[in-house]
């Protein structure tokens, strides 16, 4: 009996859902840009975002404050790599734990923990600082202002380091250690070895690093939402966002988004050049039996270097989210001020927890299954060169690496908003944003893990005359398994923390925990922020440990 | 594609208006029942969201079998959520409360509103409801200054707007936003009509620090974060001395701005039942001393009592709103706000 192969008409579909799930917004976000209210030809939007200081400055600030942050995030986690991967310091598999959980912290979270941290007058740490020194809040000046463009800058620095973190202990776990040894040999201290052979050797990743924590911090809408903007300093994603309150101003909206993409997808260029054809997934390849230095009584630097920065990360802002989940008012002492209320309020009287928990837990499975389900078959398609046309297959799954959130959500708006399909108003646009905005993420995951399945058993599989389907869910799947549950897992998570792109797609009976945080925050309500922070913190762990029960894993 | 069906949807909504009889709908059984089998009404509103809870609350006391979501946001969010909603055909709201009552005249003009006027609303002032029936005030606040009473005391507290531009007060303010708030925003067109452009000129150059909601700097000094508010919610002022936080209120000498805060029902409501039902709950004489009592709001309802300790209406000088005077110039004054104090 012979079966049709669906090969051919699969790939088909799913190049055009790719097509249409990636070019489509992008269509629409640069006829719009083009166009006049009553639909003429014109370079009107382009020509004010150029002259008008009201977009230039926006787009300044953006420039400089990613540089900054890409800068502090190169200069703190340097140091912490090489100290991770050639040294004898303690505590190693901790340190690592809570740079994973940092990378995981979403970095409004982070914002939101800091404005209780570093609020100049009431913010705990400068309450501290009042007292250690005896001084009074307004007379002196507070040890940090968390509402200016540098305080930004810092929030954003603690929850990007880790991604460069990442890639320059990679890098270090990958350079033999022979040039190190050789300069041991004839005499240089470990120091000027560090400086002199392992700096050299490592920047490209520095470099690779330094471009991605710049392109992060470019696309980010909470901290500068809420750090900078009480300040009065606009950014470029908190600038789009106020050219979507009614009216919205649609033509400006998609010119002011349409830079980023260039700029994004340049300097993603740049870091490939940088890095060579050597994907930054390398995995394995480790050159064992490395001499570690021994630190001596420098490990007690070294220790505070990661104490400084998790304690920033970590430490402080969750302790202080968890502290004002328990008191009535946040900015007074623990004594007498103590309650569940916000505890209470929020679960069982705040009518928006409910909708906004189901919306997003919605959201986050159907992007996750939808997205695993689609990554793997992009991944199987592009990596067994399977179809003609395979590598824009694997293209089109990546290219949303360069799309902002709020770029893409405004490409979503503009595209389904009008007929033939209109979504906006329910979660069907919010979950495209989703499922468009992960599929990097799963892609480069799922594919990892097809790498490591060798084709032959594959082949063994067609001989005997099995079907590609067939084959693929016989042979290929159960092999893949725990990397399809990491990649399902990975994209839930990147789902339930989205704010950027939701901000400008939600509506009431679309919104998720995050926007309510949003709404939250514009009227001070502080204590159910901590109380919503705190359950998506638990959610998140959760899943992680999840993974690595599923994938065996140990933080790396 | 303008012209025509414009015409034809101002000509329908004429008849429409004609047929319905104006005047008090009550809550009857039938339309409790045909409330019932809508099953939930969604209601958006400006008021803090803990009031809004507890008003939420009392009417699920009430109407068990009727689910309410309630949406809260700034008036001016509400507002643009509403409008941008309506403008991509989904009809989400069906009550409506915003403290800007331009928009109900924007909404009117729109024929967007239900003709109902709830059976208390019969006893209130004319002044207080939209001869139409469209709409009516729900709630007032007063938009006040505030101190917080550790860090200032009753000898150096500002007395006036115009005391805030002392060079002492330099960093230690906090504002609410015209752009988000609608009480902002009627307490900022009266202070522009009392004091001109000018004054918000100077007052940008002391270093305010620019919050969105009114209900936010309240709880911003109540934390000790800022001295002094430019203003604010007097109701969260009365929450926050209720809850014994170190906060004084206080009634500037220039005038207080008056803020009434009217509520509708969308014509288009997809549970129009529930949202009768809704709308006459909001209006009753519990509800409203709810709102004054645990809200510290005010009541235009004739059988509301104060508690004692909250100054008397009549004994505060205050600043009128003026929505019709307003809705002209909204666009302006955000645009010329946000120029001085950022978003």
């Amino acid at each position: 009996m012979r079966t049709i192969d669906w090969t051919a008409p699969f790939s088909i579909a799913i190049a055009l859902l790719l097509a249409s799930l990636v070019l489509l917004p992008m269509f629409w976000l640069a006829l719009t840009s083009l166009r006049d209210d009553s639909g003429r030809f014109t370079l009107e939007h382009y020509r004010q975002l150029v002259v008008d200081p009201a977009f230039v400055r926006p787009l300044a600030n953006t420039l400089w404050t990613s540089s900054a942050v890409g800068a502090l995030c190169v200069l703190a986690a340097a140091p912490m790599s090489w100290l991770v991967s050639r040294t004898d310091l303690p505590g190693k598999r901790l340190l690592r734990v809570l740079i994973l959980a940092s990378f995981v912290t979403p970095p409004f979270l982070g914002a939101f923990a800091w404005v209780l941290l570093g609020g100049p007058n009431a913010g705990l740490i400068n309450q501290w600082y009042y007292g250690l020194l005896g001084l009074k809040p307004f007379e002196a000046a507070p040890l940090l202002n968390i509402f200016s463009a540098w305080g930004m800058v810092f929030v954003i620095f603690l929850y990007t380091f880790p991604y460069v973190f990442t890639f320059v202990a990679n890098s270090l776990d990958l350079i033999p250690g022979q040039l190190e040894e050789a300069s041991a040999l004839l005499g240089a201290s470990p120091f000027r070895t560090a400086f002199h052979i392992t700096l050299p050797l490592a920047l490209p990743a520095l470099l690779a690093g330094f471009l991605v924590a710049f392109l992060q911090s470019m696309t980010l809408f909470g901290p500068p939402a809420i750090l900078a903007m009480p300040a009065g300093i606009d950014v470029i994603t908190t600038k789009i966002w106020s050219l979507f309150q009614f009216p919205p101003r649609l033509g400006l909206a998609a010119a002011a988004s349409l830079p980023l993409l260039p700029i994004t997808i340049a300097l993603l260029r740049v870091q490939t050049l940088i890095l060579g054809r050597r994907g930054y997934a390398v995995i394995g390849g480790k050159s064992g039996g490395r001499q570690l230095i021994r630190l001596g009584a420098w490990k007690i630097p070294a220790l505070a270097l990661f104490a400084l920065v998790l304690g920033c990360s970590i430490v402080l802002p969750y302790g202080a989210l968890l502290r004002t989940s328990f008191v009535k008012n946040w900015s007074r002492p623990l004594a007498g001020n103590l309650t569940l209320e916000h505890w209470r309020f929020v679960f069982l009287e705040f009518s928006q927890t409910q909708l906004a928990l189901q919306n997003t837990f919605v959201l986050g499975i159907a992007a996750a299954t939808a997205g695993t389900i689609l990554v793997t078959a992009v991944g199987y398609l592009s990596l067994r060169k399977i179809v003609w046309g395979h590598r824009s297959l694997a293209f089109l799954a990546t290219a949303p690496v360069a799309i902002p959130g709020i770029v893409l959500a405004v490409g979503l708006f503009l595209s389904y908003t009008r007929p033939p399909v209109v979504l906006y108003g329910t979660l069907w646009i919010i979950f495209l944003a989703y499922l468009t905005k992960e599929l990097p993420v799963g892609y480069q995951q799922v594919s990892a893990s097809l790498k490591a399945v060798h084709p032959e058993l594959e082949d063994a599989s067609r001989i005997f005359g099995a079907t590609r389907l067939r084959t693929l869910l016989d042979i290929t799947t159960p092999l893949i398994r725990n990397g399809v549950i990491a990649t399902w897992i990975f994209i839930f998570i990147g789902s339930i923390r989205e704010l950027s792109a939701t901000i400008l797609l939600f509506t009431a009976r679309t919104k998720t925990i995050s926007v309510t945080m949003f709404d939250l925050r514009e009227s001070n309500d502080w204590g159910p922020i901590a109380v919503l922070s705190i359950s998506m913190l638990l959610i998140t762990f959760t899943m992680i440990a999840a993974i690595y029960r599923f994938t065996d894993r140990r933080p790396t | 594609m303008r012209s025509t069906p414009l015409s034809v949807v101002c000509a329908l909504a004429w008849a429409f208006a004609i047929t319905v009889p104006v005047g008090a709908q009550e809550t009857t059984p039938e339309m409790v029942a045909a409330a019932v089998k809508e099953g939930r009404v969604t209601w958006y509103s400006s008021v803090d969201v803990k009031v809004a809870e507890a008003v939420a609350k009392a009417f699920r006391a009430a109407y068990p079998k009727i689910q309410i979501d309630v949406e809260r946001a700034g008036s001016e969010r509400v507002f643009q959520r509403i409008n941008q909603e309506y403008q991509s055909g989904i009809k989400n709201v069906d009550v409506v409360n915003s403290s800007d009552a331009s928009h109900f005249l924007f909404w009117k003009k729109q024929k967007w509103l239900a003709q109902h006027t709830p059976p208390d609303v019969k006893r209130f002032a004319a002044k207080y409801k939209d001869p139409e029936g469209h709409y009516a005030t729900w709630r007032a606040t007063l938009n006040v200054i505030g101190y917080n009473t550790n860090l200032v005391s009753a000898k150096e507290a500002p007395t006036g707007y115009l005391d805030l531009l002392d060079p002492k007060w330099k960093g230690k303010l906090v504002k609410s936003h015209p752009g988000y708030s609608g009480t902002s925003l009627t307490g900022t067109y009266a202070l522009i009509k009392a004091l001109g452009w000018e004054y918000f000129e100077k007052l940008s150059k002391q270093g305010v620090q620019q919050l969105q909601s009114t209900t936010a700097p309240p709880k911003s000094i109540a934390s000790g974060e800022r001295a002094v508010m430019v203003d604010g919610n007097e109701y969260n002022m009365f929450m926050e001395i209720d809850a014994k936080s170190p906060v004084r209120i206080v009634y500037p000498k220039e005038g207080t701005p008056f803020v009434t805060s009217p509520g509708a029902i969308f014509a288009g409501a997809k549970h129009p039942n529930a949202a009768r039902v809704l709308q006459n709950f909001l209006f009753t004489s519990k509800i409203q001393q709810l709102l004054v009592n645990e809200g510290g709001l005010r009541s235009v309802h004739p059988d509301v009592n104060y508690p004692p300790g909250r100054t008397a209406l009549a004994e505060i000088k205050t600043l009128p709103d003026d929505p019709e005077g307003m809705l002209a110039q909204i666009d302006d004054i955000k645009k010329r706000y946000t120029t001085l104090f950022g978003n």
